[in-house]
């Protein structure tokens, strides 16, 4: 188990580097220096040049990727030109209003998606399977802006229930007990991820029903609630923990989305109005922190299903 | 959905014994496979709708014709009515018009991206499956790391900084989605490179070359397909998202997701048309692509066939 562990870490290390490369240098190659961002358009050429030396802009591609490196794991993400701000300022301000947002939809989406998954797979082809995988694949061909526009559309404007915009508040306190502005904004993402967890949890409980140890267990005479909780509910959840891993760029994608959508200050919002400003530093280390995001996910994801599941730490 | 089969199907007759020395024709893989499609309701409903669309978008604009060029403020958000079935937008352009030229980009930059992610991916997949050894583990980690970046970040820069066109959004999302492709199908070619017929060809004398493109990748023909399916959906979807945050095509070009973005802005002033029937072309285009892709993958793959 040992030696898996540590080919797996070996690897994410190795991927980390690949993406720390490929990211940095995409960015580099369309967006070389911001000094015209910074001195603006009356700067010439001898200005911009200075203005590069000064910043060190104009030292090979490899040394200012290796010092952005060495900055990055000291904390230092660059500096925003267009915000003077440094990076890891802006993004300090709204870390918590995004994690808030994102963990609060991951784990609902988790609580109401184990839970339908069994009962699906359990009463298979009766009404309720049928209307919830429906509906599931309905939402998971749906864009997670038409969702949010659907529900704005009936809970705030046609019953006006609920706020169409999510709160705006920068203390995370108040963006907590502000349900009536969050709650819209964390239902459209709990429900694309429902959609799709539910579909995999479904399948997997139907493979884990169709096991010999859970003919043993009913055979044995287990009541089926207790052959359900005990034998089926741990081994056929186990997929979704791959599959939460998996699905890290969507919810990352989706989180820029509905930030946008209900005009919340998180960190999606900042990347959709770096985009309009031209501000690649901000790019830049919000596109390499979300790679890095998905690879430890990815990797804390794998580390748990060793954890849970014995026939994974044999192999 | 697509797990659950219809239970209407008749078993397929291959214990019965032909009554009277009648032999019955002997069915290919392809068409077991297209009688097992076409028995699946809901993958001939997709088909319907992805046929209608691709019609009305493409044969559309021949037979309706709409002022989509000229800015027109004094019919501008005109209510569904006589002369525009689905109104006009902010610019007095006819929505109807612009659904079939947004459907249009969105159509073809969906095809155009699959294409590019299927091959790239295939012939990815297939090398490394088919060399193994160290270009196998150089190419899978370079693939895990496209994987790992989130590719909507990706397309939105490349999008804001080059302009978005057909081409370059086509080439950018199909540049970014070939990993998917491209481990199924190295899956599938560790598992048929050790078959007794790669052998033989090999003995016959063929080159990898060869080997790749007349014996494995044809063999994971199957996968490909239902890979494809789902990567035109995906590719919409993301074309609809770019165009949403407003970084999509411009003006005169335009994609569905642009013209939920101009909608969005009117939402609380009861424009409807504007959003709706947008947001439904989106919804149904991609669904039906997913109805065809779950039932293809339950009618070529035979694991799962008559379960």
């Amino acid at each position: 188990m040992t030696a898996y562990l540590l080919r797996r870490i070996g690897t994410s290390i190795i991927v980390l580097i690949g993406i720390s490369i490929f990211v940095y240098l995409l960015l580099h190659a369309i967006y070389p220096s911001p000094a015209r961002a910074v001195l603006g358009l009356k700067a010439n050429n001898a200005q911009i040049a200075a203005w590069n030396k000064q910043n060190g802009f104009d030292r090979p591609v490899i040394v200012q990727y290796l010092s952005y490196m060495n900055g990055l794991l000291h904390g230092n993400l660059g500096y925003s030109y267009a915000d003077n701000q440094t990076v890891a300022s802006l993004f300090a301000e709204r870390l918590a209003r995004s994690v808030y947002l994102s963990f609060m939809s991951l784990f609902l989406a988790i609580v109401i998606a184990l839970p339908l998954g069994i009962f699906q797979a359990v009463k298979r082809n009766s009404l309720g399977d049928n209307i919830a995988t429906s509906a599931a694949f309905v939402l998971y061909s749906m864009p997670v802006f038409a969702l949010g526009l659907i529900l704005i559309q009936v809970f705030a404007i046609s019953f006006p229930l609920l706020g169409f915009e999510a709160s705006q508040s920068t203390s995370i306190w108040t963006v907590m007990g502000d349900w009536r502005d969050m709650l819209l904004p964390i239902l459209t993402l709990t429900l694309i991820s429902v959609a799709l967890f539910s579909r995999y949890m479904r399948s997997s409980s139907i493979d884990v029903l169709a096991q010999d140890y859970i003919k043993v267990a009913r055979a044995k005479g287990l009541p089926e609630r207790l052959v359900l909780m005990r034998h089926m509910v741990r081994n056929a959840s186990l997929p979704l923990v791959t599959l939460i891993g998996l699905s890290l760029p969507f919810l990352l994608a989706g989180n820029l989305i509905t930030e946008y959508l209900f005009n919340y200050q998180g960190l999606g919002l900042l990347f959709y109005n770096s985009l309009g400003k031209e501000d690649y530093p901000v790019l830049l280390a919000y596109t390499l922190i979300g790679a890095v995001f998905v690879v430890v996910g990815n990797l804390v994801a794998d580390i748990a299903l060793t954890v849970a599941d014995p026939r994974i730490r044999l192999a | 959905m697509a797990s659950s089969p219809p239970a209407s199907l008749p078993p397929l007759d291959v214990t019965r014994a032909p009554e009277g020395g009648e032999v019955g024709a002997i069915q290919s893989g392809w068409r077991l496979a297209l009688r097992e499609f076409m028995r699946n309701r809901l993958a001939v409903t997709g088909v319907g709708i992805l046929l209608f669309f691709i019609i009305f978008c493409f044969l559309g604009p021949f037979l309706y014709h709409a002022n989509l060029l000229q800015v027109d403020l004094i019919n501008a958000k005109d209510p569904p009515g006589a002369g525009h079935p689905l109104g006009t937008d902010v610019n007095g352009f006819d929505v109807l018009g612009q659904l079939m030229k947004g459907g249009q980009a969105a159509l073809e930059i969906g095809f155009f991206a699959a294409f590019v992610a299927i091959t790239i991916g295939s012939l990815v997949g297939a090398v490394a499956g088919l060399a193994g050894g160290i270009v196998d583990t150089v190419l899978m980690r370079i693939t895990d790391v496209f994987l790992s970046v989130p590719f909507l970040f990706v397309v939105l820069i490349l999008a804001v900084r080059y302009g978005a066109s057909v081409l370059s959004l086509s080439l950018v999302i199909g540049g970014f989605s070939w990993p998917v492709p491209a481990r199924l199908v190295r899956g599938e070619v560790l598992t048929i490179r050790e078959r007794d017929f790669v052998l033989a060809a090999r003995t016959a004398g063929s080159g990898n070359g060869r080997l790749i493109f007349r014996h494995l990748l044809p063999n994971a023909l199957g996968v490909m397909i239902v890979n494809v399916t789902f990567q035109v959906a995906d590719a919409i979807l993301a074309v609809s998202y770019v165009g949403f945050l407003g970084f999509g095509l411009h003006y005169p070009n335009i994609d569905w997701g642009d013209m939920l973005s101009d909608g969005t802005g009117y939402l609380t002033d009861g424009y409807w048309w504007l959003i709706w029937p947008v947001l439904t072309c989106i919804v149904l285009t991609v669904m039906s692509l997913n109805f065809i892709g779950d039932a293809l993958r339950d009618s070529l793959d035979v694991r799962l066939r008559r379960r």
